[in-house]
C-alpha cells in the first residue's frame, strides 16, 4: 500500500543522502521526495511517498527516525491530510486547438504560464488524480514536456 | 577565552573523553593532530595497515566497554578503515574513527589523497561527521563519542580537514551534549514487561535466546538470576557467548547453522521464545517460517528496527538489556508472581538432556592431526581462561565449539560481517586493554594473511598475543560448502601455497612453532604459553575435516547435517 511520509530533519548537508541511502540500501522503494526548509531554518520537511505491505512500511518508519539527523517522522495515511503536487505541461497549442486547451485549463482551474505562438505552458496544482486527468485530456493535442514535483502534504485542522 | 588550535582542541576533546590509547597510522593531513599527540600523554600504537588500526579499536572497546578510537589519514588511510566501520557495526562496538581530510578549500578537487569518507562511510556508521568550521569541532568531538557508546553502540566518523586543525580560534569545551534527534529508549514498557511475564508463568517449554546486547549492557548477572528464578534454558547466539555460563547446568550452547543440536531442537519445539540483545539474524533463523514455530516471541532489543525486522514478534519490548531485565526482576517481587515456584520442567529438560546425549558434538581421531582436537587442548592447557578471537570460516566455529566461554568479554570474533583477517589485531587490541590476560587468536591459513603483517606491531609493542593457525591449506569453509553442494568442485579454495608461518614469525621477530600430531598439541602449547613473545604455531591438521552440525543456508534448524 502506499504512503505519505513526512520528516522532519536537521537542515544540513548531506541529509539528504543519508535518507535516500536508507532507502536504495534496504531496497526501499520511493515514489516521490520533496524537500525544502521550514519556517526555522535549523530545519527541513521532507515529504515521502513510499510504497510496501505493513511491515516494511513499520520498518521504513523504524529505520528513518534511527537516523540521527531525522527529529521527527510521521505517517500522514490514514490519518486527514491535504497533499498536493505540481506539473509543468508543455503543451502544443495549434489554431484548432487552441481553444480547447484553454478551456480544459479553465475546467481544471489551472494557469498558462507561458505562451508562444506553437505552445501554451500549463501549471496545474492538485491532487495526483487531478494531474494525471489532465495529462490524459491534453494528450491528443500533443504534449511537447511534462515536468511534475512530488508530493507535499500537511495534516489537516490545528 | 583561550586560544587553541584545531589540534589543540582535539587532543583536548580526547582527553575529555578520557581517551588514553589510540591506535592509528600517519599521514599529510593529520600531521597536526599527531604533533599535538606526540606531546600529550596518551599512548598511541603505530599499525601496518588501517584496517587493522579499527580491528584493534573494536577488540579493545569489546574487551573494555569503552570506546576503542582510531586516527588515520585522508584518502586511502580512511578508505581502508572501511571494512572495519563496516565490522564493528554490525556487531554495534563502540568505535571513533577520526580521519584527516584534504583542506576545505580543496575538497571536491579531487586533491591528492582526498575521498568523499562521509558519502563512503555513510552506510557502514552509526554516525559521521566532517567538521567544516573549527567553531563545530568541539561538539563534533563530544557527539561523536556520545553517539557510539550510548543507545545500541555503534562506529562514528569524524572527517577533520588539515586547515582545521591548524586553524586557531577561541575554544570554550563542549559539556553537554543536545542532539534533539536522538534519544535512545532505555526503560522498558512495564505494560509489555508484565504481559511478557505473564506468558512466561504459563509457559511450558520456555526458553531465552540471548545475544550480543546481554554482554553490551553488561547483563549477564541480571540474566542469571532470571534463568534461574524460572529454570530457564538459555541458548545463546555467537555474539552472545559468554553472556550465559557456557558451563551453566542450563546453557544450550549456540544455536544456528553451526549449534548444537539441543539448542536447535529446544527453539524448534520450545512454546515461548524470549529474545534478548538478539537480532534474528538468518545463520541463527535458519529457514524463517520454520523458526521457532510452536512459540509465542518475546523480544527485548534496544535498537527497534531490530524487531519485526525477520520474525514478527508477539510482545516487543524497546529498551537496554540490562534495565529490562532489571525491571523484570523487581516486577517478579510483585505478589502474583512472587507466589509461583521456581518450576521443575522436568519433561522439558528431560527431553532437551535427551537431545543432548543422542547428539553430541564429535569428531574422530584417525590418525591425522584433527583442528577440534587442537581447540579442545588449548581450552584444557588454558583452563578456560584465555581471551580468545577468532578469524572467520571454519576456525571460528570450531573455536566457538570446542571452546567454552565462562564469562562476558572473552571471545572477540566478527560475528555480523564476518571479516577474514578480524582476529590478529583484535588480539592486539585485547591484549593492549588487558595486559595480564593470555589472548589466543585462533586462526586458519587463508584468514590469518589477511593482516598478518600486524605481527610487526605485535613485536613492535611487546604484545605477546598467541595465534594458532588451524593449518588445512585450504579456505575451509568454502570448500566444506563446495563438497557438501557443489558435488566436490573445489574452485578457488586451494591455499596451500603459503608462506613458512614459523619462519614469517621469525622474520617478524616472533617465534615461529609447529604441531603435525595430535602428541606435539599440548607440549606445543604449553611452550607458547611460556614464551613472552608473541608466538605462532602452525597446527598442520587433516585437510578435509568439516564444521557439523550445519544447518544448510535456508533450511530450517531441524534439518542438521550431523556429520
Amino acid at each position: 500500500m502506499r504512503h505519505t511520509i513526512s520528516v522532519l530533519v536537521k537542515n544540513e548537508f548531506g541529509v539528504l543522502s543519508r535518507v535516500s541511502g536508507l532507502f536504495s540500501a534496504r531496497g526501499f522503494n520511493i515514489e516521490s521526495l520533496t524537500v525544502a526548509e521550514t519556517l526555522d531554518p535549523e530545519f527541513s520537511r521532507m515529504t515521502i511517498v513510499t510504497a510496501g505491505n505493513e511491515q516494511i512500511i513499520e520498518q521504513i518508519l523504524k529505520q528513518l527516525r534511527k537516523l540521527i539527523d531525522v527529529i521527527k517522522v510521521s505517517d500522514l495515511t490514514g490519518k486527514r491530510f491535504v497533499e498536493r503536487e505540481l506539473a509543468l505541461i508543455k503543451v502544443r497549442a495549434e489554431e484548432k486547438t487552441r481553444a480547447e486547451v484553454l478551456r480544459t485549463v479553465d475546467i481544471f482551474r489551472c494557469k498558462v504560464v507561458d505562451v508562444t505562438t506553437k505552445t501554451y505552458t500549463i501549471e496545474v496544482t492538485g491532487t495526483e488524480d487531478k494531474i494525471l486527468a489532465i495529462i490524459d485530456l491534453l494528450s491528443p493535442m500533443g504534449i511537447r514536456e511534462i515536468i511534475r514535483t512530488g508530493r507535499v502534504a500537511v495534516p489537516r485542522g490545528d | 577565552m583561550k586560544q587553541l588550535s584545531g589540534a589543540q582542541i582535539f587532543v583536548d576533546c580526547l582527553k575529555r573523553e578520557k581517551v588514553d590509547t589510540i591506535f592509528g597510522f600517519p599521514g599529510g593531513a593529520v600531521l597536526n593532530l599527531y604533533d599535538e599527540l606526540f606531546r600529550s600523554d596518551i599512548r598511541h600504537y603505530l599499525v601496518r595497515h588501517e584496517q587493522a588500526a579499527v580491528h584493534m579499536a573494536d577488540g579493545y572497546a569489546r574487551a573494555t566497554g569503552k570506546v576503542g578510537v582510531c586516527l588515520v589519514t585522508s584518502g586511502p588511510g580512511a578508505t581502508n578503515t572501511v571494512t572495519g566501520l563496516a565490522t564493528a557495526y554490525m556487531d554495534s562496538i563502540p568505535v571513533v574513527v577520526l580521519c584527516g581530510q584534504v583542506p576545505t578549500p580543496l575538497i571536491g578537487n579531487d586533491a591528492f589523497q582526498e575521498a568523499d569518507i562521509l558519502g563512503i562511510t555513510r552506510s557502514c556508521t552509526k554516525h559521521n561527521y566532517l567538521v567544516k568550521s573549527i567553531k563545530d569541532l568541539g561538539r563534533i568531538m563530544r557527539e561523536a563519542f556520545h553517539i557510539a557508546r550510548t543507545g545500541r553502540p555503534g562506529p562514528v566518523v569524524v572527517d577533520i580537514p588539515k586547515d582545521i586543525t591548524a586553524e586557531v580560534t577561541g575554544y570554550q569545551p563542549v559539556l553537554k551534549v543536545d542532539i534533539p534527534g536522538y534519544n535512545p529508549t532505555t526503560e522498558g514498557h512495564s505494560g509489555q514487561i508484565e504481559r511478557a511475564l505473564d506468558l512466561l508463568v504459563k509457559a511450558e517449554r520456555p526458553l531465552l535466546y540471548v545475544g550480543g546486547g546481554i554482554i553490551i549492557s553488561n547483563a549477564y548477572r541480571e540474566l542469571k538470576r532470571f534463568a534461574e528464578r524460572f529454570r530457564l534454558p538459555v541458548t545463546m547466539t555467537l555474539m552472545g557467548l559468554g553472556g550465559f555460563p557456557g558451563d551453566h547446568p542450563l546453557s544450550l550452547g549456540m544455536l544456528g547453522m553451526h549449534g548444537t543440536c539441543r539448542a536447535n531442537m529446544a527453539i524448534s519445539n520450545a512454546d515461548l521464545v524470549i529474545a534478548i540483545g538478539a537480532r534474528f539474524d538468518d545463520r541463527v533463523t535458519g529457514r524463517i517460517d520454520k523458526f521457532a514455530p510452536h512459540a509465542k516471541i518475546v523480544h527485548i532489543d534496544i535498537d527497534p528496527t531490530s524487531i519485526s525486522k525477520n520474525v514478527v514478534v508477539d510482545i516487543p519490548v524497546v529498551g537496554d538489556a540490562r534495565k529490562v531485565l532489571q525491571q523484570i526482576l523487581q516486577i517478579l517481587k510483585k505478589a502474583k508472581y512472587a507466589k509461583v515456584k521456581t518450576p521443575k520442567r522436568t519433561e522439558w529438560v528431560n527431553k532437551i538432556e535427551a537431545w543432548k546425549r543422542e547428539m553430541t558434538l564429535a569428531y574422530s581421531m584417525d590418525g591425522e592431526l584433527k583442528p577440534q582436537y587442537v581447540v579442545e587442548k588449548i581450552y584444557e592447557v588454558t583452563r578456560g581462561e584465555a581471551l580468545i578471537t577468532t578469524e572467520v570460516g571454519q576456525n571460528q566455529m570450531w573455536a566457538v565449539q570446542y571452546y567454552h566461554f565462562k564469562r562476558p568479554r572473552m571471545l572477540f570474533t566478527s560475528g555480523g560481517l564476518g571479516t577474514m583477517g578480524y582476529g590478529l589485531p583484535a588480539a592486539l587490541g585485547v591484549q593492549v586493554a588487558r595486559p595480564d590476560k593470555l589472548v589466543i587468536d585462533i586462526a586458519g591459513d587463508g584468514s590469518i594473511q589477511m593482516n598478518s603483517q600486524e605481527l610487526a606491531t605485535a613485536v613492535q609493542y611487546d604484545l605477546p598475543v598467541k595465534v594458532a593457525i588451524l593449518n588445512n591449506g585450504y579456505l575451509g569453509m568454502v570448500r566444506q560448502w563446495q563438497e557438501l553442494f557443489y558435488d566436490k568442485r573445489y574452485a578457488a579454495v586451494d591455499s596451500s601455497a603459503q608462506p613458512d608461518f614459523v619462519k614469517l614469525a621469525e622474520a617478524y621477530g616472533a617465534v615461529g612453532l609447529r604441531a603435525t600430531k595430535a602428541e606435539e598439541v599440548v607440549p606445543v602449547l604449553k611452550e607458547a604459553i611460556a614464551t613472552p613473545k608473541p608466538v605462532i604455531i602452525d597446527f598442520r591438521v587433516s585437510r578435509e575435516e568439516g564444521v557439523y552440525p550445519m544447518v544448510p543456508a535456508g533450511a530450517a534448524l531441524t534439518e542438521m547435517i550431523l556429520v
